[in-house]
């Protein structure tokens, strides 16, 4: 061998080392990427399903409208119509899903006030009082109906 | 695979009969269908929605049940450092109209309680926030991982598998809508209720918003209310001047709002 060939082993060394370097890149590429990565775009296409398989704390309002239609019905056409089940009742997909049979009630003397307790910054549409000046301690449900929100 | 999990001749016959019969999303229907509930069958499609959300600013009460809401239905860490969604408090003072004042206790967690008197002229109102799930975020364009990203239906989620934790996309967001989940180390943001949103259910804000300040919106549906509401509305988004293709839309967003 002679000529430029000479010395082709140094170069075939080079190849060798490169050869294993992108071979070692691709095992280690292979164990670290996830197999989903990629599938819709820069990310991995299965964290979509596991973000949407988080379980459901607050029913939602046609849940509640399945069995209370009493209520429902109550409600129509007063001011406190299109303010859903759950603001004031809290989250009750235990409920709705039959695993908690008596949820109990709101606590009266709390429940009012983060809408109607007075406060700055609030809309002057929004009926607002001072709880205290109103009726003292006394809880609002004892005059006030809160489906249908009139005096009793 | 084990002796009982391997499906019989018949069971195989017929499901290969209706994957060659019906097309694909027909086939996973089918048993909800026979049995009756069609509407439970897993036939969301993400590209056939673009979600977003108004938000009233005239009709926010600063109640805080949307910040209520969004920490139980998504077990956010009770600190007041971690919040999908919090509620601030706009103090305009008629001297100082560049340099409003902005308070959020806790987030707006318990409310807005304590009164203040700021005589005449003050313009004060709520203004409850949210993640903007823009169409080009800054959070998903800084992350090296791809752990954030922006779904096919418009949502940016953060993958928690893939998150290092390196919090660049803490600092890309113009609007502090990220935290560091403290039990994890990692990214937590909103994911507009993706768990509710794919199953036809609103948000969790939105379902307890009690004025209906706060409404999810599908911008990809024709028949949405929202397309009336933003041609006869004055619309605006959170720092247009970031280009970030911000989704969630303010009715009569004071200019001193950032």
């Amino acid at each position: 061998m002679s000529g430029k060939f000479r010395n082709y082993e140094h170069v075939l060394r080079m190849a060798g080392l490169f050869g294993a370097g992108i071979a070692i890149f691709l095992v280690v590429r292979w164990i670290m990427v996830p197999a989903d990565f990629g599938l819709y775009g820069f990310y991995r296409a299965g964290a979509l399903k596991e973000i949407a398989a988080q379980p459901i704390t607050y029913a939602g309002r046609d849940a509640c409208a399945e069995c209370h239609t009493d209520v429902i019905e109550v409600r129509k056409g007063t001011r406190h119509e299109k303010v859903n089940c759950e603001s004031c009742h809290g989250p009750l997909a235990t409920h709705a899903s039959g695993d908690v049979a008596n949820p109990g009630k709101p606590d009266p003397k709390t429940v009012c006030a983060p809408c109607h307790a007075k406060m700055t910054g609030r809309p002057k549409t929004q009926p607002q009082l001072d709880f205290k000046d109103h009726a003292g301690d006394a809880p609002c449900i004892d005059c006030h109906k809160p489906h249908s929100p009139k005096v009793k | 695979m084990s002796a009982d999990a391997s499906p019989d001749r018949r069971e195989f016959l017929k499901d290969s009969g209706r994957w060659i019969l019906l097309t694909g999303a027909a086939t996973l229907a089918w048993d909800f269908v026979v049995q009756g509930a069609p509407e439970q069958a897993p036939n969301y499609n993400a590209t056939d929605h673009w979600w977003g959300m108004i938000i009233d600013i005239e009709k926010c009460i600063g109640c805080g049940n949307c910040v209520r809401a969004c920490k139980a239905e998504n077990g956010v860490p009770m600190t007041d450092e971690s919040f999908r969604t919090w509620v601030e408090r706009y103090t305009i003072l008629p001297d100082a109209p560049e340099h409003p004042i902005v308070e959020s206790p806790n987030g707006g967690y318990d409310g807005f309680l304590d009164l203040k008197q700021h005589g005449d002229g003050a313009k004060v109102f709520f203004v409850p926030k949210i993640c903007n799930h823009c169409a080009h975020s800054p959070c998903v364009q800084v992350c090296p991982v791809g752990a954030t990203f922006e779904s096919p239906d418009g949502v940016v989620l953060v993958d928690k598998e893939r998150c290092l934790g390196c919090r660049y996309c803490v600092q890309a967001c113009p609007y502090g809508c990220r935290y560091i989940d403290p039990r994890t180390e990692t990214v937590d943001k909103c994911t507009l209720c993706y768990h509710r949103i794919t199953k036809g259910l609103t948000t969790a804000c939105c379902e307890t918003c009690p004025t209906g300040a706060r409404q999810l919106v599908d911008l990809k549906d024709p028949k949405d209310p929202v397309h009336e509401f933003m041609r006869t509305h004055m619309i605006n988004v959170l720092k247009p001047q970031m280009a970030t293709g911000s989704k969630v839309y303010y009715n009569a967003l004071d200019g001193a709002v950032r």
